[in-house]
């Protein structure tokens, strides 16, 4: 009997082996995500302990409690707050929210723009598999106009976020989106966003073959990689208008946006030094206008 | 630039209760606020937002209630003392938070200035109404403490006090003032920074690899760990075992709903606040808290002066609720008169534990002022007939 080397999974050490097997179902394209995430990592964060990840509710929600990191599953919608809280209070930690396309756009839509536009330091995952999984495959703030989903059984009749659009329009200073078969530009992206000052943003199109591409007629997950293959065009630095999602056509992927803006915790320590420069100067002042008895001199 | 005679303005003030209760978290080493306002409690927010700059706080108005009630959870897990303030419509949306809260153990305080509901109701006008709410408004079985100060002294001193039990029991708490006690102003004492006592947080001895999130101390309270200490910790609202980790289950959920609630339920006495006024020989008892206990007060003198034996329980803690004491000052006394400006809250809790011992006389107001002194005075009278 022949014994083949142990080799090491590259990414094991960032994951909570205990946790295994993950909740996620064949053909998911959570974990290609997270696999990509764990390489970025890798590459880009010397200090582990010093990472934070924070997700919402969902299937993505979960990926925090399999991250062998400071992890947090917050409430529905909320991981945003949460995280703008955590990196305020202490801005050496490097925060990150992972979470779907329902928690971060529809019920988390308002923190969203608003991170955005404060420019929170946080980078935001966000995996769109436009339904909500957890929940058995409703129709969700990115589902396609017409595709189907159990709470949209003859078709959506409303138009979906682009949003990549939307997180540049408010304010976001990284903003990228893949598939799930774009692995390599997936794990660049998010190393690139881990990066960034500010509020950087990742969309990863997956598949869900259990709920979106059974109830759409779509195939399995391997057709549904096989489809983003052949139908995503790689359009880097495009206007973000032109990223709009119709169902079963072209997905615009690529890295849109990378500017720099003063982050939040930039905007706050300018503003509070010179604050502390005022008070200062006012102090001293009024210090200088008292009568010389009271400044404490000798007279 | 940021020491202690920036933070602690000791020395004798004219406050509201909304500034005290804002220099009461100063006080309590309180370093980051987030917010969103609302009236009658926006003043604290405000002096947090002109005072936290040159003592090194950290304050955020952020998009909403909801927002705001969590990010100081965030900062909480980062290695802040935090706290949000709003009022009844607010504290409505932060509810599912409060939950987390108690869920996750974090330490952290909930203001809410009361006014007048449900709804947008009165908002420039009092109440006590959010009383309940404050006990049972998250959903699932729980237990939170809740204070209700009377005044703008107690704004500032209770704050600390909120402060320490949060950070003693690991639980939300609820500082329950109203609209009447928030803009009153009178003269509060801060006193020097030595006289404050501060409960320090809980943080764990244990090394990286060793430390468990959830693992109960002797009382029922798990010790502490922050964000970025090494200790890879996972946290979730979901159910969790000793690791953090969620457990689907029903023997899980006992074990850890049990504690979170036992942790309260079996340190009632230590945690029991009130005070006490010509109880010894009372015939009647008036039982009141925050505004309530100051229109209380003087019908306790009017009567007084008519010869009636009429003692004051002033309840300092609401939540939990002193039951047993309750159960024994309801064997001694004919009737307990309870005063509060809603339609009969806290009041249920006193009939409750007093089980039919006494009379019980329930003195409702639907809000929008306080009682008059003749209201409660009146009640007294019918309790001593």
């Amino acid at each position: 009997m022949s014994t083949a080397p142990a080799v090491e999974n590259p990414v094991e050490k960032l994951l909570r082996a205990d946790r295994m097997p993950h909740i996620w179902c064949p053909g998911c394209g959570i974990g290609t995500t997270v696999n990509c995430f764990a390489r970025a990592v890798k590459e880009c964060v010397s200090d582990l302990d010093k990472l934070i990840i924070v997700s919402g509710i969902g299937c993505t929600g979960r990926v925090a409690g399999y991250l062998e990191l400071d992890s947090f599953h917050t409430t529905h919608g909320r991981a945003i707050p949460f995280a703008t809280g955590l990196k305020l209070a202490n801005p050496e930690l490097k925060v990150v929210v992972y979470s779907g396309d329902g928690d971060l756009i529809a019920i988390g839509g308002n923190h969203f723009i608003h991170a955005a536009r404060r420019n929170a330091d946080i980078t935001v995952i966000c995996v769109n598999n436009f339904n909500y999984a957890m929940t058995g495959g409703q129709v969700g703030p990115t589902t396609p106009l017409d595709a189907v989903g159990t709470t949209s059984p003859y078709g959506v009749c409303e138009r979906p976020f682009n949003l990549p659009f939307l997180a540049e329009s408010c304010g976001a200073v990284y903003v990228a989106r893949w598939t799930a078969y774009h692995v390599r530009q997936i794990t660049r992206s998010m190393t690139e966003a881990m990066n960034k000052r500010g509020f950087s943003f990742v969309e990863v199109i997956t598949p869900c073959p259990t709920l979106y591409e059974r109830r759409n007629r779509l195939g399995t997950g391997l057709d549904r990689m096989q489809w983003f293959k052949e139908n995503s065009v790689i359009k880097n630095g495009v206007d973000t208008r032109e990223c709009d999602i119709a169902f079963q056509q072209k997905i615009v992927c690529g890295k849109f946006v990378d500017a720099d803006r003063p982050s939040l915790l930039e905007m706050v320590e300018a503003k509070m030094a010179s604050v502390l420069h005022r008070q200062r100067w006012e102090r001293m002042s009024r210090e200088q206008q008292k009568p010389i008895a009271m400044r404490g001199m000798k007279v | 630039m940021s020491g202690d005679n920036d933070r602690i303005l000791t020395g004798a003030h004219f406050l509201d209760g909304d500034h005290a209760c804002a220099e009461g978290a100063i006080a309590a080493g309180c370093n980051f606020v987030a917010g969103y306002p609302i009236t009658p409690s926006t003043e604290v927010v405000e002096r947090i937002a002109w005072r936290f700059p040159s003592i090194g706080g950290t304050f955020i108005q952020m998009e909403d209630e909801i927002a705001s009630s969590i990010a100081i959870q965030g900062a909480v897990w980062a290695g802040a003392k935090a706290m949000t303030v709003s009022s009844g419509p607010g504290i409505s949306l932060m509810l599912e938070h409060i939950g987390l809260a108690a869920m996750t153990e974090v330490p952290c305080v909930f203001v809410n200035v009361q006014r007048g509901g449900p709804s947008t109701g009165l908002p420039t006008l009092p109440a006590q109404a959010d009383m309940m709410q404050a006990r049972w408004g998250s959903h699932g079985d729980y237990e939170v403490i809740a204070l209700a100060p009377n005044g703008p002294q107690e704004c500032f001193d209770l704050m600390i006090h909120a402060f320490n039990l949060s950070e003693q029991y690991r639980v939300p708490v609820l500082f329950m003032m109203d609209e009447v006690i928030g803009h009153m102003t009178e003269k509060v004492v801060i006193p020097p920074r030595n006289e404050i006592k501060i409960t320090p947080r809980r943080y764990t001895k244990l090394p990286p690899g060793e430390y468990e999130p959830y693992v109960p101390g002797d009382d029922l309270v798990p010790d502490f760990a922050k964000a970025g200490d090494g200790h890879r910790f996972h946290i979730t609202g979901l159910t969790h075992n000793e690791k953090g980790y969620p457990v689907m289950n029903a023997e899980c959920q006992e074990q850890l709903v049990c504690r979170l609630v036992d942790k309260i339920r079996t340190n009632v006495e230590q945690i029991s606040f009130f005070h006490e006024d010509g109880l010894e020989d009372a015939d009647v008892v008036v039982v009141t808290y925050g505004i309530s206990s100051r229109v209380g007060m003087r019908a306790i003198r009017e009567a007084r002066k008519k010869g009636v034996k009429v003692g004051h329980l002033r309840l300092v803690v609401v939540w939990p609720f002193p039951e047993d004491y309750i159960r024994h000052l309801a064997e001694r006394v004919g009737g307990l008169v309870v005063p509060e400006v809603n339609l009969g809250q806290v009041v249920l809790e006193v009939e409750r534990c007093a089980a039919g011992k006494c009379d019980i006389i329930s003195v409702q107001h639907a809000g929008g002022a306080v009682h008059k002194p003749q209201t409660i005075y009146d009640a007294i009278m019918e309790a001593v007939r």
